[in-house]
This record gives structure tokens, sequence and C-alpha cells, in this order.
């Protein structure tokens, strides 16, 4: 079974510490080693390189089109999904390169969550449905576990007392767009997964929404790996403690989310910052 | 008050007034046969309905219950292989086989069944099933009614569920669920409303067909005890009293007819109203 395969190889997180040996991987809990994509003909990343620190927040910044949301895509095994679109490179997760012919997509995307950048729950289920989605899609059918991790993530997400009292009754669909984001990281977190992916969460929401979701990213990070790739450089600079400045399709620079604002070392990143372009 | 501001207003205005009328006149114009028909249906054939209109069978004369029955039979049974192979076909074309080659093969193919005449069903179900087993049979007959229903369900199933949203695909993958899943249980239960609708398109276009059933069910005077024999359908017994010499029988046939219109009418209202009863705030 595929599942065993991948417990072997190293691929959960429980069996990591005897198996990774090199101090890094400690605090290394995702690797992109030359990171190439495609879409068609059009070159969208070109040979990126990174580490993803454990229990870190970590932004990627950019100009649009510059290939910050295809590499989250990568990270996730999402961006294989558009048709023409292709991936090389290693992308190194406890151990495991994810894009090993024997590792199974479904599974990478299960331990590694994705948030979108439009809110997009499903408009046909329940408020509760929506947050056990995953789980209960995937297998689980106990009642009381599904209560309990849709009160818990619910919770955890701040959402629990706006909708406590029509979980079964409203649509995911009837909440507003910032409830609707909050929904989806409910989903999203349902799953306990390791690495959670946030892709501009808040560029479809008003400022008091957008606050809340910060609020609960620097609370995420306690349990989770969060990447965030964002166009708002003043909130990569809030939540952040790394950035990495993508241009082109290329990472220009990666460092402390205080060195890049502060004192970065290229040309390039400076300017972006300080607003001369972009 | 002679500003060229009101002036253009004014003409927006009457020309608003004038599509509006254009656009109610053709719907009523649309509307009236159907009413026309619903009227002359209801005149010409509540008097035939009575007791033993619905309890006796056809060989009684006096009744139409085995059709009744038999319809209910053939559009159920043609249902049970119709709906699921449409539907799945549906879904593949719009989730799998958007620009592949045998999406575009299997998508014109659909089109020329879903255009082709259903006599050209009826001799194809009597060539295939009739002949090889020697005898006409309510199998055959449903056989024959779900191949006319596929090519509709599988067509408008495609057309939906195109419908749907990428990103709540890409919502679903991203929680981990295998393509499948999300295929049956997001992207089929989106389109779940137009997805019932094409079915009872299809459901009442075979209902109200006869000229398959001919050369395959057949027709019965009495009940049908077994699927392997002739059955009774409401649109063959019309078809039948209409075309005898007998004015009791022209009678049965307007009963009948208003009988099968209200069947349909009941059976897409029911559908509607369990749909809409899952639904959402």
């Amino acid at each position: 079974m595929q599942t065993s395969k991948l417990a072997q190889s190293g691929f959960r997180t429980e069996s990591k510490p005897e198996q990774n040996h090199s101090t890094s991987s400690d605090v290394t809990h995702l690797q992109a080693q030359h990171i190439q994509a495609w879409f068609g003909h059009f070159h969208a990343i070109k040979d990126v390189s990174i580490d993803i620190h454990r229990h870190k927040v970590t932004a990627f910044i950019g100009p649009s089109g510059c290939g910050k949301t295809t590499l989250l895509r990568c990270f996730n095994r999402m961006h294989e999904l558009v048709p023409s679109a292709r991936v090389e490179g290693q992308i190194i997760f406890d151990g495991v390169n994810i894009y090993d012919r024997s590792i199974d997509p479904v599974e990478v995307r299960r331990r590694i969550g994705m948030v979108f950048q439009k809110p997009n729950p499903f408009p046909t289920m329940s408020i509760y449905d929506n947050a056990v989605a995953g789980l209960r899609l995937s297998g689980i059918r106990q009642r009381r576990k599904l209560d309990e991790i849709a009160e818990r993530t619910l919770h955890r997400a701040a959402l629990w007392e706006e909708v406590k009292d029509k979980l079964h009754q409203s649509s995911g669909a009837s909440l507003s767009g910032g409830q609707q984001q909050w929904l989806c990281i409910a989903r999203t977190l349902a799953l306990n997964p390791e690495i959670v992916l946030m892709d501009e969460p808040c560029s479809a929401l008003d400022p008091m929404a957008t606050a809340k979701i910060e609020d609960l990213i620097t609370e995420l990070k306690e349990d989770y790996t969060v990447v965030i790739v964002t166009h708002n450089m003043q909130q990569a600079a809030r939540v952040s403690d790394f950035t990495a400045f993508m241009y082109l399709g290329e990472l220009i620079e990666f460092g402390t989310t205080k060195k890049i604002f502060e004192t970065p070392d290229k040309r390039e990143t400076e300017d972006y910052i300080t607003g001369k372009f972009g | 008050m002679t500003s060229s501001f009101s002036l253009s207003q004014n003409r927006r205005r009457w020309t608003n007034y004038a599509m509006h009328g254009l656009v109610i006149g053709a719907t009523a114009l649309a509307l009236t046969p159907l009413v026309l028909i619903f009227i002359y249906l209801i005149m010409k054939g509540a008097g035939a309905l009575n007791w033993d209109f619905f309890t006796q069978p056809v060989g009684s004369g006096d009744g139409v219950a085995n059709a009744i029955l038999g319809t209910a039979t053939l559009v159920g049974l043609a249902s049970c292989i119709g709906i699921p192979v449409g539907l799945l076909s549906g879904l593949y074309l719009s989730e799998y086989g958007r620009t592949t080659k045998f999406g575009t093969i299997l998508r014109f193919f659909t089109d020329v069944l879903n255009s082709t005449p259903s006599i050209v069903v009826g001799v194809f179900g009597f060539a295939f099933i009739v002949i090889p087993t020697k005898h006409f049979s309510a199998l055959a007959g449903a056989v024959a009614l779900s191949i006319l229903m596929i090519p509709i369900i599988t067509r408008s199933t495609e057309e939906i569920a195109l419908l749907v949203p990428n990103s709540l695909r890409e919502a679903g993958l991203a929680l981990g669920l295998p393509r499948w899943r999300v295929i049956l249980w997001i992207v089929a239960r989106t389109a779940r409303a137009g997805i019932v609708t094409g079915i009872l398109l299809s459901v009442a276009r075979v209902a109200g067909e006869s000229a398959p059933l001919l050369l395959t069910a057949l027709g019965n005077l009495w009940w049908n005890r077994n699927l392997n024999e002739p059955i009774a359908a409401l649109p063959v017994q019309i078809y039948n009293y209409a075309t005898s010499p007998f004015p009791k029988l022209w009678d049965q046939a307007w009963g009948a007819a208003l009988v099968l219109v209200g069947l349909v009418a009941l059976t897409s209202l029911l559908a509607r109203v369990i749909s809409h009863r899952e639904q959402l705030r």
C-alpha cells in the first residue's frame, strides 16, 4: 500500500528524528531544490532553491506575475493540476522528495494544506459539512469525532461563536467574505496538516477581517509551519519570520524578515521594498 | 424640459417599454399552445376518468391500469440503466474528456444519438433484442428507452458540471481528496439542481415515446407478469385507441393522454420538491 511505503520511507513526522541525521533538517521543514515550473512554454519558475523553516511563517513577496503563487502551488503538487503545467526539481519534505514517483500527491496535499486567495467554501454543504469535508470525504464517519473536530477547528479559526447556532442549517456560501475565508482555514486545519500554505488569503477581505487572519497566522505557527504569499509588504513585515523576494520567476533574496526589510543585500529587493517598482 | 438629457431619457424609457412588451408577448405566444393543449385534454379526457379506468386492464375495455403500470415499469427500468450511464458519461466528458480526442469523439456521437429519430432506436431494439430472444418484451422496451435517455442526460450533465467553478475542484483536491471523490461529492453535488433537471427532461421525453415501444415492448391487453413478455404502455395505448374505429375508445385515448401528462407533471414536481428540500439556506 502507498501509505505504508510512505511511512517506511520516513515520510511521516513521527519517525523523523531518527531518520534525519543532519541538524539542519530539524529546522528545515520543506526544502525546494532547483525547482523549475512551466505553463506550456512559459517558464514561470526559474531554478528556485529555498528552505522553509519549521514552526515559522515564511512570506513570499514580489510583483504580480513573479511566480510566487506558482511556487506555492508546487509545494503541495497543485501546480501539476493545470493542463500543460510541468515541474522539475525536488521538494524534500521530511526527508522525502514529494515529486518522487512512488509518492501519492493526494497524501502530500493532506499533509500540506492550502488556503486560496478567493474564499471557496463548498456552496451546497452546510457550515459543519464544510468544516469536516476533508475528513468525511476521506472516510472518517464517527459522528462524535467529527463533531469534536468541527468545534475545535471552528474555535481555532475564531468562527465558532458566530456560527454555532446555524452549523447545519446554513450553507457555507451564506457567510460574509471574511467568515468564508475563516471557514476555509478551519476546513484546512481540520485535517491537521503539518504545513499550511496560504495564497494571498486576505486580498479579498476588508481590513478588520485581514487583521483577524493575521492574528490567526501568528497563533498557527505554534503548531504548524506557515507559508504565505502576499502582495502586501506591510503584511509580510507584520506576520512573517522569513521573507523571500521573487522577481520574474527567480528567487532574488531570502532571509529573516528583519534583514530583508531593513538591510537587503540586493538592489532589486531594496527597490521593491521602498516602492521604486512593482 | 427640452434639454437633450431628458430627450434621450424619454427615448430610452419607450425603448424599454417596447422591449418589455415584446418579451412578454413572445412568452405568452410560446405558452398559448401549451395552455390550449391542457384545456383541450381536460375537456376531452376528464370524462373518461373513473374508478375502473385506473383499476381495470385494457383487455376489459374499461380501463388502462396495466398501461399506467407498464409505463411506470418501462420508465423505471430505463432510468435504472440510463441515469447511471448518462450521469457518469456526462461527468467523464466534463472532468476528463474536455480536450481529449476520445472525449471529442464521444461528445460527437452523443450528439448524433441525441438527434436520432426514436423509431430508429426502436428498430435497433427490435433487431438486437427482439429477434435474438424471439419475443417482444418489457426489457427490450426499457433498453430502447434508456438509449434515448442516455444522450440527453450525458450532455445536460456535462454542460452543468462545466459551470462548477474550478476553484471548488481545487479546494477539494487541496484537502487531499482523490479526484473521483472530488467529482462525485463536490462537482456532482454542486451541479445537482441542473443534473436533476436534465434527468427529468429525459424521463418526460421517454415517458411519451410510442414509436420505439411498438417495435420492442409491443403492448399488452392484460397485466404483465414477466419482464420477458410484452408490456402495455400509455403512449402505445393512446395510439392504438386513437386509430381504432370506436368512439368509446377515442374517449379512452383522451383519458389516457390526460393521465400521461399528469403523471409526467407529477414526477417532475416530486423530484423538484425532494431536490429542493435538501437545499440549504
